[in-house]
């Protein structure tokens, strides 16, 4: 198939339709309103179902029941659209429901601004709803690998009957790049067994539920859940290591940020500094091994992670790095971007204070 | 470039490059000597927009008209009333960089009465590579609604067919077969064939005359130019 030519929120909603995907749901926030707008025009075309939901809480919910009667579906939103869906986030992941949730992140906290930030971090791998659960949360840099990895989300979402998170932000959405939409790796997955499509007098029924009152019983469940957790994360890490082999420096980015510290590498290699990019591209679960892989090696003097917040994902690259190298930190907020000058300036600071 | 009036609008699909086309017909007109008036009227997009590039065009002595709200990241679709002073200020050349789709003409329906009583031209930009762009019907149908919305009539197409920095002389030939297809259902002139210059050189002859070689002024943050 030949490449077109398309904005970031354009291309993830045509992938979706590529997946599979019917149904979507949503409510309008800059800046993914493309992904909305993409499906208004797309999904009656297809023979799928698009709804401008009341509210957020609103387009959660019939993405719950979707999910539940085994459809490929997808809602869209933005930070603060996030935050309201997050209580039904919770209890698809509860009730294992598979779906792809897009976050075009921006600054925040509160209403804050419609410019890129990444400052979500938290919210998207650390629960964000109540209660012991994850996403599987997906971190694109390029609008190619966006497109891919809502292809992947959806297999994914459907192999381990999950929610999937592609975390993006405003650069992101907006931007535009050729892009191809490509199968190469999907999947066998299994048959939706359970999910709600009628009984027929052939079968028990299926329950779809997310409240377990037997103390004993919940805990099982979520037990269970954790055990497929622990699948994920050692089958689905996904990672990118760049001029990491001679590295004096490695900078930790994702999505937008580590395009600019890509920049960075060639600044940097003219002032005689060696930098190594690790660019985590799933966001949870972590490539943790990674980073302790590379805080072993000699050369390597230091650690930067340099994010669009005042700090989210450093503490999980801590964690990787366990106190192996000095880690440091060094981030934009509120939707500002991090430019490439200023991060050599962190990475000259840092070199002389671990140089001393 | 083609003598136009003084009132010249650029329109297209969403995404298809206006506003790129905008900023270089402007800064193009002001380098002629002419005096000019670029105004952001993309009411839809707060991202990559004309007045983001208002260093570039002041240096080059295009005044720059935008929306209230331009730039400050509020999201709030409000024009400023000095807009209305460049249809009573006839000495300046007048570019209007209007929104994507039928969406984004709609905001050139309150200045019908101005555009009524002068001559203007309307550019209909054209990049086959977009979504929902690929067909001379699909082409069609959504230039049919910009006219609808905007209450103005294309008078000239440009050809503006790209994959960005991955475009080909081949992309932009498949791209002018489409325009032409649309020219000659509505009959509605092809003006331009724009691009970047090393690849507007490779043109075969019967096309160099429409050739509109385009310097990019939008830059994403790891873009080092």
């Amino acid at each position: 198939m030949s490449k077109v030519l398309m904005k970031g929120n354009e291309a993830i909603a045509e992938a979706a339709i590529r997946a599979g995907c019917r149904y979507f749901f949503g409510y309008p926030i800059t800046p993914q309103n493309e992904i909305p707008a993409y499906m208004a025009k797309r999904m009656p075309e297809t023979g799928g179902c698009f709804i401008q939901a009341e509210s957020e809480v609103s387009a959660i919910n019939m993405v719950y029941g979707a999910a539940g009667a085994g459809a490929r579906v997808m809602t869209s939103s933005s930070s603060p659209g996030i935050s309201l869906k997050q209580e039904g986030i919770s209890y698809m992941a509860a009730a294992e429901l598979p779906c792809v949730i897009v976050n075009m992140v921006r600054g925040g906290p509160g209403l804050g601004g419609i410019q890129p930030a990444q400052s979500d971090y938290f919210q998207a791998t650390k629960g964000g709803g109540h209660g012991d659960y994850h996403l599987v949360v997906l971190a694109p840099s390029t609008i190619q690998e966006a497109a891919d990895l809502v292809i992947e989300g959806f297999d994914i979402a459907d192999q381990y009957r999950n929610p999937v998170m592609i975390l993006g932000d405003g650069i992101l959405g907006q931007m535009m790049e050729p892009v191809e939409f490509r199968f190469s790796n999907r999947r066998e997955l299994p048959p939706k067994t359970w999910a709600t499509t009628g009984h027929t007098g052939e079968r028990p029924r299926n329950i779809i539920n997310s409240l377990i009152i037997d103390p004993q019983a919940l805990e099982d469940h979520v037990n269970r859940i954790y055990q497929k957790y622990g699948h994920i994360m050692k089958n689905e890490v996904k990672v990118e290591c760049c001029n990491c082999d001679n590295a004096d420096i490695i900078v930790a980015a994702y999505g937008t940020t580590s395009r600019i510290v890509k920049s960075v590498i060639y600044l940097a290699r003219q002032e005689g500094i060696d930098v190594g990019l690790i660019r985590p591209i799933t966001l949870w679960p972590f490539p943790a091994n990674e980073f302790s892989r590379w805080a072993d090696r000699q050369h390597v003097k230091a650690f930067l992670t340099v994010e669009m917040s005042t700090g989210q994902m450093v503490e999980d690259v801590r964690l990787g790095v366990n106190g192996k190298k000095p880690v440091f930190f060094y981030g934009r907020t509120g939707g500002m971007v991090p430019e490439p000058s200023a991060i050599l300036e962190e990475i000259k600071k840092v070199m002389r204070s671990v140089m001393k | 470039m083609h003598q136009t009036s003084r009132l010249t609008v650029f329109t297209g699909h969403f995404g298809s490059g206006k506003t790129e086309i905008a900023l270089n017909y402007s800064i193009r007109l002001a380098r002629r000597g002419e005096t000019v008036t670029i105004v952001d009227l993309d009411i839809v997009n707060p991202f990559f927009r004309s007045s983001e590039a208002k260093d570039v065009l002041n240096r080059e002595g295009v005044r720059v008209l935008a929306p209230t709200f331009a730039g400050t990241t509020v999201d709030v679709p409000s024009l400023p009333s000095e807009i209305y002073a460049v249809f009573q200020d006839k000495r300046s050349r007048v570019v209007f960089d209007v929104g994507g789709d039928e969406k984004g003409a709609a905001v050139l329906g309150r200045y019908h009465p101005y555009f009524n009583s002068e001559p203007y031209d309307m550019f209909y930009v054209i990049n086959t590579k977009r979504p929902l762009s690929g067909h001379a019907e699909q082409v069609i149908n959504t230039l049919k609604a910009v006219e609808l919305n905007s209450r103005l009539k294309v008078t000239h197409l440009i050809n503006n067919t790209n994959l960005m920095h991955e475009t080909t002389i081949e992309h932009i030939l498949e791209g002018q077969d489409v325009v032409e297809h649309v020219s000659g259902e509505l009959n509605i002139p092809v003006a331009y064939i724009s691009g970047i210059p090393a690849v507007l050189a490779l043109l075969p002859h019967k096309y160099r005359e429409k050739g509109f070689p385009i310097e990019l002024y939008m830059h994403p943050p790891w873009d080092m130019n």
